[in-house]
């Protein structure tokens, strides 16, 4: 992997791109050697330019931050931050956190969410499973098993995190979501056939038809220049993975990913190039768009996916809602969910169940 | 030769108490008259990691994924596997598939 006149002693090559100082690292995305001060102009300056270019946010929003307290939401936490100040978006921005209610797990991460709280001085909301559902992730694991508790998860944060942007007010949720992962969805959802989510999966920008758009400004931005970010920065992040996620079928596809990432660092973005690519036919059908009977959330059914599966659990059937219309296939949210897919299409993204990785 | 390990994002859980920082000594292979970054990571994986070696190593260098520094430099700017070390040298060890 090394080239023959590769030195092998550190600190003897300079910046290509101001001449002077030491590089620091190699960017996967240009293979550029670059110190430390000009990678903090780049890695800040293509996430500004990615909002940019995009339209991500208009003067005077106000924005919520899904904040797990990982190194992905700490970045962003700290980087939107900065950028809002320095460029004038004119932003309002909010951390919001969901806590599961996962013993010696989430209630660590939060502590991290808090400090972040005060260090980057961005106003902190905690939503819980218990106050909202009555139900934590323990009690629920206690309850059903590790079987299927990633699709209680995946469903009640999407929704947790849209009831906390509502309590906050908020005009958008922004979440840490990186090149990385979404090249891993991209390719979880080419091996599950589904193509409705393939292409939607590199969205920058979803549930603009819902009640709160979710974007991700770190859609090209690569998981190893977050974390150098974060490691040269001394960015205080939590890094276990969750207690309840052996959600091995996600962790193949990444490793893959990182696999080729190795051979060829532009392969993460030619993977979402690929995703985006894919169009839906215009003969898919979408489902009619209603509100839960119950809670009023955002449903095609009668009843909401959260307020099925708390149905199950509350009268002690918590197989209910779980797989009862397997042929219509899982989708590759990292729930492994299946009834009231097709329900839910319009409303979210791919990403948003994904368990073993702390964001939303 | 005095090295300093340290071990973040993850990693530290594979360790011993799951501590972060190690001061260690170590010496360069058998018929080798440096130490390189190929001798070490075969000496971290027998001296100091405690579980799920694959967390860490896979095809005698470390899982991709894993970031090393060495003297806060990207290791892939020094040569990777065949880095050669030096007395009191600071590595970095950091998973980035922790978590998000
Ligand atoms: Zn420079
Ligand atoms: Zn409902
Ligand atoms: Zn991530």
């Amino acid at each position: 992997m090394q080239s023959a006149a590769a030195p092998t002693r550190a600190g003897s090559r300079l910046c290509t791109r101001c001449g002077e100082r030491k590089a620091a690292l190699k960017r996967p995305k240009t293979l550029e050697q670059i110190c430390r001060e000009c990678f903090y102009i780049v890695f800040e300056d293509e996430i500004h330019q990615t909002i940019v270019d995009n339209n991500l946010f208009k003067a005077g929003e106000r924005v919520a931050i899904g904040a797990s307290g990982g190194k992905d939401s700490t970045v962003l936490a700290y980087v939107l931050s900065e950028l809002n100040k320095r460029h004038k978006y004119g932003l309002d921005l909010f951390l919001l956190s969901i806590d599961e209610g996962i013993t010696g797990y989430r209630d660590d991460s939060l502590e991290t969410v808090k400090r972040n709280e005060l260090q980057y001085g961005l106003p902190l909301k905690i939503v819980s499973y218990k106050d909202l559902y009555d139900w934590t992730m323990d009690d629920i694991v206690k309850a059903i098993g590790l079987k299927n508790n990633c699709t209680f998860c995946g469903v009640f944060r999407r929704q947790a995190l849209d009831r906390g942007a509502a309590l906050l007010k908020v005009d958008k949720i922004v979440t840490g979501h990186n090149a990385d992962d979404i090249a891993e969805t991209v390719l979880l959802n080419i091996l599950r056939g589904d193509i409705a989510r393939l292409s939607r999966c590199t969205f920058i920008t979803t549930g603009e038809d819902g009640p709160i758009p979710r974007c991700k400004p770190f859609k090209y931005t690569y998981e190893k220049e977050i974390v150098m970010y974060a490691y040269f920065k001394k960015l205080d992040y939590f890094s276990t993975e969750c207690i309840y996620s052996p959600n091995a079928y996600r962790g193949f596809a990444r490793e893959f990913i990182k696999d080729l990432e190795r051979m060829r660092p532009r392969a993460i973005l030619d993977i979402i190039t690929s995703g985006e690519n894919f169009r839906i036919s215009t003969t898919t059908r979408m489902p009619e768009q209603g509100t839960c009977e119950r809670c009023g959330y955002i449903s095609s059914q009668k009843l909401c996916k959260a307020c099925v599966l708390l149905d199950g659990l509350n009268r002690g059937l918590p197989k209910l809602g779980i797989g009862r219309t397997a042929k219509v296939g899982a989708g590759a949210d990292g729930s492994g969910e299946q009834q009231g897919k097709r329900a839910e299409r319009r409303n979210r993204s791919s990403l948003q169940g994904k368990h073993g990785n702390l964001d939303f | 030769m005095h090295l300093t390990l340290e071990f973040g994002g993850g990693l530290e859980l594979l360790l011993e108490k799951s501590t972060k920082v190690h001061k260690v000594d170590v010496q360069p292979r058998d018929g080798e008259d440096k130490a390189t970054m190929k001798g070490l990571l075969s000496w971290v994986k027998s001296n100091l990691i405690k579980e799920r070696p694959e967390m860490f190593i896979k095809d005698d260098s470390v899982r991709p994924g894993v970031l090393v520094l060495i003297n806060d430099c990207d290791w892939e700017l020094c040569g990777g596997l065949d880095a050669e070390l030096e007395d009191k040298d600071v590595v970095v060890f950091i998973s980035t598939l922790h978590g998000g």
